[in-house]
Parts: C-alpha cells; sequence; structure tokens
C-alpha cells in the first residue's frame, strides 16, 4: 500500500514547467567575463554617476577576496564566473510612451503568461514596472503616483534623476561586504526598481514588478531599493517566471527595505523561475539577499512569499528591528518537486524593546524535492520584552523527498518570550480517498489539500496575487495521473 | 436493479476479510446493515466506493449494469455512488464550501454540464443547509477540523444533500449523535429519498430504523452476509444479540 500510493504519487508530481517558451528580443550583450572593464562597461553603458562605479568597483574588489560559500543541505555545481554575460538590454530606440510602442514580442510573452499590462492597469488598478532581461521596458502609473510624491521606477532611473535617495540609502541595509552574493550584486547589477514613499503617504494602489530573466546565459543581478518615510505605507509585490532552459542561470538579487517611524512596508513575491527538468538539468540558480529595517519606532515589515520555481533557492528575507516597538513578519510557503533544492527562511533581529516578530513557514516536498528551513531569531539584551512566535511546517508528498528544519535561537534578556513549533506531516491515503469519493481526481485533490495546508501564507497576499499562487501550487505539482 | 453484489471475496493485506457476500438492492429501496464489530461492514463499504487497499479477489458488483471494477473511485462518486464515513477525516485549510464546490463541479463537468457560478453555488448550499438543518457557520469551517463527533456526521449528511447520490452508503451515520441530531439526520435522508435512488444504512441501533423504516434488515458475519430479514430482524437483533446467530452458523 505505502509503495503504491508512493508510485501514484510520484507519477503525479512529475509535471513539466508550463511556462517554458523563449521570446525573442533583439538583445545587447556585454562582453563574457568578469573584470573591472566589465563593470565600467556596465557603469558608462547606464551613464551612471561617479559615485556608484566607486561603489561598483569597491564591491568587485571586496568580492575577489571571497569565496562561493558551501551549504550543508545544497548541492551546487561550480559556478564558473568568467562565462556569464552581466549585462543584456533590449536595444532601445526611443523612449515608449504607451503599449503600442513596445516590442509585440514582449506582449505577447507576457500575455501567455496571462499578464497583460494593459488588464493589469485597468482591472486592478495595479501600476507594473515591467522588467525583462534587466532593462525596464515599461513604466505605468507613474503620473498617478506622483500626484502623491510616490516615487516608483526603475533603478536606473533613479540613479539618473534622484541620485542623493540612492546615495543615501543604496547599501544601506545590505552593505557590498554583506555575502558573497550580494557582493557580486554590488559590483554587477544592471537594474531593478526603486520606491519612495514620502511622509504620512498610503500608496494607493499596490506596486508591482513582474521580472524576467530571458536572454541566455545571462545573468541576473536585480537591486531593488524601498524607501518608506515616517507614517507611510505600500504594499509591493514582485512575481517572476522565465522561459526554460538547458544551462543553468545565475540570478542573484537584493531586495533592500527602510521603514521609517510608523511606516509599513509589505513586500510579497511569487516566484516561479524555470526550476529544470524532470531529471535536475537546466533551472535557475536563485540566491537573493532581502533584508528590511524598521529604523523607526513602531515600524512594521512583512515579507510574503510563495516560491515554486528554480532549481536552487537560498533566500532569507530577514528584519532588522531597530525601533521600539516595531514589527517583523515572514510568511513563506516554498516548493520543492523533482530535483529543486531549496533553502529558505528568515532572520529576525530584535533590536528594540517591545519588538515582535512572526514566522510561519510551510515546506512542501515532493519527488526528489529537498526542503530546508533555516531562520534565526535573535534578541538582544536592550530588546526587553520582545516576542517572537515562529511555525514551521513541512508537508511531504511521497517518501523520496526531505525536508529539514533549522531554528535557531539566541534571547540574551530575561523579558523575552520565543516560541517555536515545528511540525511534518504527509498526505494520507485517507485524505485523498475521502476526496475522491467525492468525485474529486487525484490532481485536483492534491491541489486542494496542498492550498489548504499553504492557506495561513496564501492569506497574507494581495487578492490577484493570492489567486496566482493558488494556481501555481496546483500547477507546480501537477502530473500525468494514470 | 441498482446494485448487484454476488459472491463477493475481498481481502487486505493478504487477509481475507469478505467471504462469498451476495446482496441486491433496487432503486427506491432502504436497506440496513447490522452486526457485529470487526465482520467487515465497513470493509464491504469500502470495496464498492473503489477503495484501493481492499483487493477484490473475487465475485462481481453491477452497478446500474455496469461492471463496478473497471471504474476509479472518482469515477464512481460521479456516477451516484456516495459513503457517509464511518470516521469523516479532516482536511486542513480547505473550507467545506470549497470542497464541496470543487466536488459539485466536477460532477457536473463529467455529466456534461456547466460549472455552477458562484452565486448559484451559494443558493444551492443555503437550501440544502436549510434540508438538513445545519447552521452556518459549519460550512465556513475547514473539513471537518476540530469538528465533535456529531458536527462530522451531519457534514456528511450535508454532503449527501448537495452531491445527489443515486446509491448512499452510510456507515454507522448514528453512532455519537444525540437524539436532536439522530433525527436531524434521518429526517435528512427521508428527504432525500426518491424511487430512483437506494439507501445502505449501517448501524448498530434499531434506535436509528424507527426514524429510517428499512425494506431490508441484513446481518454481516464473518465476512459474509447470513440472515437477511425486514424490519422486525432488527428488533429481534435488538432483543436477542448476535449470539443465536452465531450459534446458528456453528450448526
Ligand atoms: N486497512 C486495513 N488493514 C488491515 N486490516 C484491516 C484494514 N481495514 C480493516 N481491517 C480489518 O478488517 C476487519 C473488518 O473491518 P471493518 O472495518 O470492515 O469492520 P466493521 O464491520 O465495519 O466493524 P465496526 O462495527 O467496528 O465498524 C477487521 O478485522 C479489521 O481490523
Ligand atoms: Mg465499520
Amino acid at each position: 500500500m505505502e509503495s503504491d500510493s508512493n508510485k501514484i504519487i510520484g507519477e503525479f508530481t512529475q509535471g513539466d514547467y508550463k511556462y517554458g517558451f523563449v521570446t525573442d528580443i533583439d538583445t545587447e550583450f556585454a562582453p563574457r567575463g568578469l573584470t573591472e572593464d566589465t563593470i565600467r562597461f556596465i557603469s558608462a553603458k547606464k551613464q551612471e554617476p561617479e559615485f556608484l562605479l566607486e561603489f561598483r568597483l569597491k564591491a568587485f574588489r571586496h568580492w575577489l577576496t571571497m569565496t562561493q560559500p558551501k551549504w550543508a543541505h545544497l548541492h551546487i555545481d561550480p559556478i564558473n564566473f568568467q562565462d556569464i554575460i552581466y549585462y543584456a538590454a533590449p536595444k532601445k530606440k526611443h523612449q515608449l510612451e504607451n503599449l503600442d510602442q513596445v516590442d509585440p514580442d514582449l506582449l505577447a510573452t507576457f500575455n501567455k503568461l496571462g499578464i497583460s499590462l494593459e488588464e493589469q492597469k485597468k482591472l486592478s488598478g495595479v501600476a507594473v514596472d515591467a522588467v525583462i532581461d534587466s532593462v525596464s521596458v515599461k513604466t505605468t502609473f507613474t503620473e498617478t503616483l506622483s500626484k502623491y510624491g510616490i516615487i516608483f521606477c526603475s533603478f536606473s532611473e533613479a540613479v539618473l534623476k534622484h541620485p542623493n535617495l540612492v546615495k543615501q540609502y543604496m547599501g544601506s541595509v545590505v552593505p557590498y561586504t554583506d555575502n558573497f552574493f550580494a557582493s557580486l550584486n554590488s559590483a554587477v547589477f544592471s537594474d531593478g526598481s526603486f520606491c519612495y514613499i514620502p511622509k504620512g503617504v498610503r500608496c494607493p494602489v499596490e506596486l508591482s514588478t513582474y521580472f524576467r530573466i530571458n536572454a541566455a546565459n545571462t545573468g541576473q543581478f536585480e537591486r531593488t531599493l524601498i524607501v518608506a518615510e515616517e507614517g507611510s505605507y505600500v504594499s509591493y509585490m514582485e512575481g517572476c517566471t522565465a522561459p526554460q532552459r538547458d544551462e543553468n542561470q545565475l540570478h542573484a538579487a537584493i531586495v533592500e527595505i527602510v521603514a521609517m517611524k510608523d511606516a509599513e512596508v509589505k513586500y510579497s513575491t511569487v516566484q516561479n523561475w524555470y526550476p529544470g527538468d524532470k531529471n535536475g538539468k537546466g533551472g535557475i540558480y536563485n540566491f537573493v539577499t532581502k533584508r528590511g529595517i524598521c529604523k523607526g519606532s513602531n515600524a512594521k515589515i512583512s515579507w510574503t512569499q510563495v516560491e515554486t520555481g528554480s532549481a536552487i533557492t537560498w533566500k532569507y528575507p530577514s528584519c532588522i528591528l531597530l525601533g521600539d516597538n516595531s514589527v517583523g513578519e515572514f510568511y513563506s510557503v516554498a516548493v520543492t518537486n523533482n530535483h529543486q533544492q531549496a533553502d529558505t527562511g528568515t532572520k529576525m533581529q530584535h533590536l528594540g524593546k517591545n519588538t515582535r516578530s512572526t514566522i510561519i513557514s510551510k515546506g512542501i516536498s515532493a519527488g526528489k524535492g529537498n526542503n530546508s528551513y533555516r531562520g534565526l531569531v535573535r534578541i538582544t539584551k536592550n530588546a526587553v520584552n520582545s516576542r517572537n512566535y515562529s511555525q514551521c511546517d513541512s508537508l511531504l508528498l511521497g517518501s523520496q523527498c526531505g525536508a529539514h528544519t533549522f531554528p535557531y535561537i539566541q534571547v540574551e534578556n530575561k523579558s523575552s518570550i520565543v516560541e517555536h513549533e515545528a511540525t511534518t506531516s504527509k498526505i494520507s491515503e485517507d485524505q485523498l480517498f475521502y476526496c475522491q469519493q467525492r468525485g474529486i481526481d487525484m490532481e485536483s485533490a492534491i491541489g486542494l489539500i496542498v492550498n489548504g495546508y499553504a492557506k495561513e501564507v496564501l492569506k497574507q497576499l494581495p487578492m490577484e496575487f493570492a489567486v496566482e499562487a493558488q494556481k501555481l501550487l496546483s500547477i507546480s505539482l501537477e502530473g500525468s495521473v494514470g | 436493479m441498482l446494485l448487484s453484489i454476488k459472491n463477493l471475496h475481498a481481502s487486505v493485506q493478504g487477509k481475507e476479510i469478505l467471504n462469498g457476500v451476495n446482496l441486491e438492492v433496487n432503486r427506491g429501496e432502504v436497506h440496513a446493515i447490522m452486526g457485529p464489530n470487526g465482520t467487515g461492514k465497513s470493509t464491504l463499504a469500502s470495496v464498492i466506493a473503489g477503495r484501493e487497499v481492499f483487493e477484490m479477489t473475487s465475485g462481481e458488483i453491477l452497478y446500474k449494469g455496469k461492471n463496478l471494477q473497471k471504474l476509479s473511485v472518482e469515477e464512481r462518486a460521479r456516477e451516484g455512488i456516495f459513503l457517509g464515513f464511518q470516521y469523516p477525516v479532516e482536511i486542513p485549510g480547505v473550507s467545506i464550501t470549497n470542497f464541496m464546490r470543487t466536488a459539485v463541479n466536477e460532477i457536473r463537468k463529467y455529466k456534461g454540464l456547466d460549472a455552477l457560478s458562484a452565486s448559484e453555488f451559494i443558493k444551492m448550499m443555503e437550501e440544502k443547509k436549510k434540508l438538513v438543518e445545519i447552521t452556518s457557520n459549519l460550512t465556513n469551517r475547514s473539513v471537518n477540523e476540530g469538528f465533535s463527533g456529531g458536527e462530522k456526521k451531519k457534514n456528511e449528511i450535508f454532503q449527501m444533500a448537495m452531491l445527489e447520490p443515486m446509491l448512499a452508503i452510510l456507515d454507522e451515520t448514528d453512532s455519537g449523535l444525540d437524539i436532536d441530531a439522530l433525527r436531524i439526520v434521518a429526517n435528512g435522508v427521508n428527504k432525500l429519498r426518491r424511487p430512483d435512488n437506494a439507501f445502505v444504512v449501517i448501524t448498530h441501533y434499531q434506535r436509528l430504523l424507527d426514524y429510517i423504516i428499512p425494506d431490508y434488515v441484513h446481518v454481516l458475519f464473518e465476512g459474509k452476509i447470513v440472515k437477511s430479514g425486514g424490519k422486525e430482524l432488527a428488533l429481534e437483533l435488538e432483543e436477542r444479540g448476535y449470539d443465536w446467530i452465531k450459534k446458528e452458523q456453528v450448526e
């Protein structure tokens, strides 16, 4: 019976990646490989101010002194950093004014993904800053937002138009020395998003960026910076899909969030990059450094992520709770299927008094997938009366997959309370039979059960994103049943 | 004839549980199956529903004249077979509303009907809730999660009302119910009775049969139906227990 249900689940979970296609957009490449010249090339291409070139070169020189980290629960083939193209941009003819001017291939790609910019604009009131191969092609709603004094643009644009803000905050949360991949990103980052919410402003729409890796063999190095001034609020969404590729594509992004006194930032991610085929060939390497700082009192930063893609995922969206009474939250669903590996979690650094953090992590492993939760909760001596609640659940589909939980807890004062709960469960034959007896086939039953399991996290997502995420969860575990 | 079981043998993990069950159920009838613990009542229900852990070793089951063995669990369900579980299963995070909407629409798809819209579905659900006297907050909760024993059983009846089966097998749906709940469950069944459908009610208590009047009562003993009769057989069992049947078997 055991082996039988394993077989069924095995067959079931071997679905092929649905979003595997490549659009042919004219691309301009940097020379292959990485030297100071590459960095000067990128910086010159982007007409960057001197301070940024300096920042990049410092990061690069530091990176040269570092070695790629080794992790206990990830198996990574050596990456040849000299065999990567560090810059690729769609050839820009002139500034785009409306969607008609956008490359039709690009629009078709968005349509295949069900992301029509026009529809997004009309139906959901979402401002979309679409990033394809590192350079922003189209920014919408910028004008509406600017009425509120909100800046939402590509990182490159911010560098040119708001250099002082960039200079002040870039690298202030994730320094260029932070880790191997953060240093690399700081040296070669191509583009990304910049978002600034002025004092007291509630951003009236969900800000959204669809990232997409598109050119073969091009490392993707996004950089996002969000600054929320005192008493402001913003909800930011990031979603990704990628075309099918044979070679591993490296992705090393940085996201920095700064929340001042009484500000709130909600950052939601749905990540669906190509995970590699059934045998583990191809797929994206996703090494991301995401960190936010609650700088003032009563600030709040909330990370929500649904991770279904990538061959290897390595990311720990984290919060530094510096302001008194500040709040950090981390809600995560991570799926690993076939040969996917995920090592994800969060770090909550409690520095201010009465700071609170919540961690809800839901791992789902299928096939030969390996899923690790790694979390650090650190409550320093000064962070009196602080609290953390962590719940880490693992769901296993089949018996060849793995789930691991590594909670690290450091409490340096006596008045704080840390609670940690962990569970591991399987989809039982009882549950499947119950669903099937009601006329629901195995595939839908697993989708239903998995979405139920992940509900606590999914309900944190903005409405339209939640629907997409539910579909993704089912798709990522879908396959040919009997 | 709706259901015809001939000389059914079934085993689980190599152990034979059913050894030669014969049973015929016509449309419009209610059959009660009684018998001591562990004699194979739930096994019989599971085999009819097509649960894979139970292996049918010989015999045949015809439903609407078709050989059931060729159909998967969900196909049988879509063809109108409903099993009210003795131990309903919890599905955390999945609301009954969502669960039932998925089920109803899958069955409709199988029958070539369009999916119900959200508002049509809600309307249907309200009607059925009224029919089985279920309180509204139960349907917002996750399937069976944290339900009391009685709530789980009422929820099974609610699901039966939603799916409008042709053949409903209720496995000890009366166990663990208080008197009011018992009446609610029995009324639900009676309201759903039609000339073209049939019920097989597995129970230990004659009490239920005061509310749901069976056409036939069968005694399942050691994997076989050893005695069949009318409603009065249930009364006799209530009075005399199973010892006399065991003795009859030995003789
Ligand atoms: N999955 C299983 N694995 C092993 N044995 C099983 C399994 N399911 C049922 N059995 C055994 O089959 C026999 C019949 O069980 P069944 O549940 O059909 O009895 P029942 O007549 O419904 O009893 P009750 O009145 O207690 O509900 C029992 O001995 C039981 O232990
Ligand atoms: Mg039983």
